[in-house]
């Protein structure tokens, strides 16, 4: 087991960044367009509504591969192109993104409608009473489940082994087949995804623990 | 046009529907199998058995914090290793039911929580043994509780199959890539169909889903 880890800790090591590359970069950019399409969502206008509902829809009911795999063969084909990383990262944004758009919606419901009424009374205007009132409350209450997206993030990033992105999965695979020792490289990379999950998961469910009381 | 015409030829579509079938019945073995497993850990975590629970709660973390690609992965190709002969079809079966267990683990974990202590010390001061109390007082309410939070398990588990396409099961997106590896102008008619194919059983089951959440708030 030894010998795996030293003979292919350059692999390991590149795969766990590109992993942790991608993983930071969808984040960022689902929290950005979550917020945004949970913000349309529960916005007055219908026509922004039907947008978000129908945008959430998609993204969440087709499988991540399809969706990554339109972005590998279809996206390049056609339009631009794009190498492995950025079509698996691209394609894991937006299957995030609905995710987290359904999660912050229902953090924003959660605040009683009495709260946006009251910050209206008083002379805001919606977007100051979303802004400084509804969102601070809602975004405290919607931390746990955002991690737990996060974590989901994580593992999902695992589906750039499909189109050739240089993870952690992708390598697992290569040095799995070159040395044969299956279930040892296996353990090694599923140690490493766990160094990612683990500790985040467990400090989620501590904060829930202390939200609830 | 033309092509979308031409590769939606009743050979093609004949071919497609093959590959849903493989998808729902691997879908539909591991939600029943993961269920009944997730039930029986969810009961041993949330029982607080001394050692035991501890132990079974600690693997269903590591679990749940895996890719369940890895878990693909170690059931066909790791597997074998050790002498356990595994085809396609059960190794990815096997592969979503230690996945999808640990996961539902935790939803029943939670779902037993959710249940007023009262209903237990009630039950078991009416001379019911904690078996039966589990039995027909705590677990029905558990149950429904938890029914919204296991159908969208049961949606995640549906889309989780297409991964099993890198150890060749033969499902719905590994029957597109045969029809488009053929002929490359295919590509779009494939990927549209099986997005909507995808869409629509994972649409309706969330909407269930969605509609029984609703009600049980209220």
């Amino acid at each position: 087991m030894w010998q795996i880890i030293t003979n292919n800790w350059g692999a390991f090591l590149t795969g766990f960044w590109n992993t942790i590359l991608c993983s930071t970069i969808a984040l960022v950019f689902s929290l950005i367009l979550g917020v945004f399409f949970a913000l349309l969502e529960v916005a007055p206008p219908k026509f922004g509504r039907v947008i978000a509902k129908i945008y959430i829809a998609i993204f969440r009911n087709i499988p991540l591969l399809v969706i990554v795999m339109i972005f590998y063969l279809i996206v390049p084909r056609y339009i631009v192109k794009l190498s492995g990383f950025q079509a698996g990262t691209i394609g894991l944004t937006l299957y995030t993104s609905a995710f987290i758009a359904e999660t912050v919606r229902a953090g924003i419901n959660s605040i009683g409608e009495g709260q946006m009424e009251g910050a209206r009374s008083n002379g805001m205007t919606y977007v100051q009473a979303m802004r400084y009132i509804i969102l601070p409350q809602a975004m405290k209450i919607v931390i746990p489940p955002l991690g737990n997206q996060f974590v989901n993030l994580v593992k999902n990033s695992s589906v750039l082994a499909f189109v050739a992105g240089f993870d952690l999965m992708y390598q697992a695979q290569l040095i799995a087949f070159s040395t044969f020792q299956t279930i040892d490289t296996y353990i090694i990379v599923g140690l490493f995804y766990l160094i990612l999950t683990l500790p985040l998961s467990y400090y989620m469910r501590h904060l829930e623990k202390k939200l609830a009381k | 046009m033309e092509t979308f015409i031409h590769a939606y030829s009743w050979v093609d579509i004949r071919f497609l529907l093959q590959g849903l079938w493989v998808t729902i019945y691997v879908s539909l073995i591991s939600i029943a199998l993961s269920f009944v497993v997730g039930l029986i850990l969810g009961l041993i975590r949330y029982m607080k058995i001394k050692y035991l629970s501890a132990i079974v709660g600690f693997i269903i973390d590591i679990i749940r914090n895996l890719p369940l690609l890895l878990i693909i992965f170690f059931t066909y190709f790791g597997l074998p290793q050790l002498g356990i002969v595994t085809n396609p079809t059960s190794a990815s079966i096997t592969a979503l039911v230690i996945f999808e267990g640990a996961m539902l683990a935790e939803i029943v974990r939670s779902g037993i929580g959710s249940v007023d202590p009262g209903q237990m010390e009630g039950a078991r001061s009416n001379g019911m043994s904690y078996g039966q109390a589990m039995y027909h007082v705590v677990m029905p309410q558990a149950l429904h509780n938890m029914i919204p939070a296991l159908l969208s398990q049961f949606v995640s588990l549906v889309k989780d199959t297409s991964l099993a396409t890198i150890i060749v099961l033969s499902e719905l997106l590994y029957h597109a890539q045969i029809i488009y590896s053929q002929n490359t102008t295919y590509l779009i008619p494939m990927y549209v169909i099986i997005a909507v194919m995808y869409f629509i059983i994972c649409f309706c089951l969330s909407q269930v889903a969605n509609y029984l959440q609703k009600k049980y708030n209220n």
